[in-house]
């Protein structure tokens, strides 16, 4: 289940400041757990997380094996033309996921 | 007959002058951990309700609308005359799809399940649990009174001493809560993910150091139809937080 959630408003006014907030449903195996078994189980995290709007990249992140299952993240940027909102997640095992919501700026 | 009379006595009473002292467990939480709940586009559990959605809209809506399910959840577990017993909300859904779908049920806990019981659940959020006047429930409701107040495990408690008596005092760093299902299914931090209302019944007997009761077993039914019962007129929470 690659699913993620992108929370920003649909409409912002040009030169405002508004909140994103993006989550990912992900194990983020630490890599230092056990099974039933008693075997470690193998690292599986994301290790990058980027946002870009506007042609730029506007946050990124670097995601390292004590982050909580279901990473969530939420930043701020300014408003500055209409356009998609694109978060990309890239993690190990080839692990990547991108999703984008449409901003309108008036 | 007798135990139809009682069973209203004690409705009657439970909705008397008294003060509700009830509690769910979201007012014992801290106030950050109450708006991971509140807010849904903080909430982790929004990742399951979305693939809940998703998958209703493709597998459930030829016949359900998300409208005509709306308080369903609050009345749930039900009565089932094909079975011949209560059936909780999961296994229901499960049941709708071997005799309706014609297709193969979810695992039990898995993401799909827990995804679908979350949003079905979560069109009944803010309404009170309502359970079904339904006298061939009432056998169901006794068996579960009574495993609720029946001592387990190593430890030798039942759910009423820790949930009853000692509602609201510390088992070591954690607040014991008055144990309404009034959430599930649920996100719980300790799990990293969501889970059913049996996933954290049997958290509870491995903690008493009890041997829990399979997956859908029928005493976990019984458990559920006396916990919504006690938490009747309780508002639906779903999907919840808890530590």
């Amino acid at each position: 289940m690659a699913l993620s959630l992108i929370n920003a408003p649909a409409r912002v006014a040009r030169g405002h400041v508004f909140e994103i907030r993006a989550s990912l449903a992900h194990a983020m195996e630490s890599g230092q757990r056990a099974d039933s078994e008693g075997r470690l189980l193998a690292r599986d995290i994301i290790r990058r997380v980027e946002c870009r709007y506007a042609g730029e990249l506007i946050f990124a992140a670097d995601l390292f094996p004590a982050i909580a299952a279901n990473p969530y993240l939420a930043f701020h940027t300014v408003a500055v033309a209409s356009g998609p909102i694109t978060v990309r997640w890239q993690g190990e095992h080839g692990f990547e996921h991108s999703a984008s919501v449409t901003l309108e700026v008036t | 007959m007798k135990c139809l009379a009682w069973w209203l006595l004690a409705a009657a009473a439970s909705v008397g002058a008294q003060p509700d002292t009830r509690r769910s467990g979201l007012d014992f939480m801290t106030p950050a951990l109450q708006t991971l709940q509140r807010d849904d586009t903080q909430n982790p559990a929004a990742l399951w309700l979305k693939d809940g959605e998703q998958r209703f809209s493709t597998a459930c809506s030829a016949c359900h609308t998300a409208p005509g399910l709306r308080g369903v959840a609050a009345r749930y577990p039900a009565f089932d005359a094909v079975a011949g017993k209560p059936v909780t909300l999961s296994q229901r859904i499960n049941l709708c799809r071997s005799r309706h779908a014609k297709a193969p049920p979810y695992a039990t806990e898995s993401s799909e399940l827990l995804g679908l019981e979350t949003y079905v659940a979560n069109l009944s959020r803010g309404q009170p649990i309502t359970p079904p006047a339904d006298a061939r429930l009432l056998p169901f409701l006794a068996l579960g009174r009574q495993l609720y107040g029946q001592r387990i495990g190593q430890l030798d408690f039942s759910c009423a001493q820790c949930h009853n008596q000692h509602a609201s005092g510390r088992l070591a760093g954690s607040t014991i809560p008055q144990a309404h299902p009034t959430g599930y299914p649920i996100y719980r931090l300790e799990w990293q993910g969501m889970g059913s209302l049996q996933r954290r019944l049997r958290n509870c007997m491995t903690g008493v150091r009890a041997e829990p009761y399979a997956f859908n077993a029928d005493e976990f039914t019984a458990l559920e139809l006396y916990l919504m019962q006690r938490a009747a007129g309780m508002a639906v929470e779903t999907p919840a937080v808890r530590p």
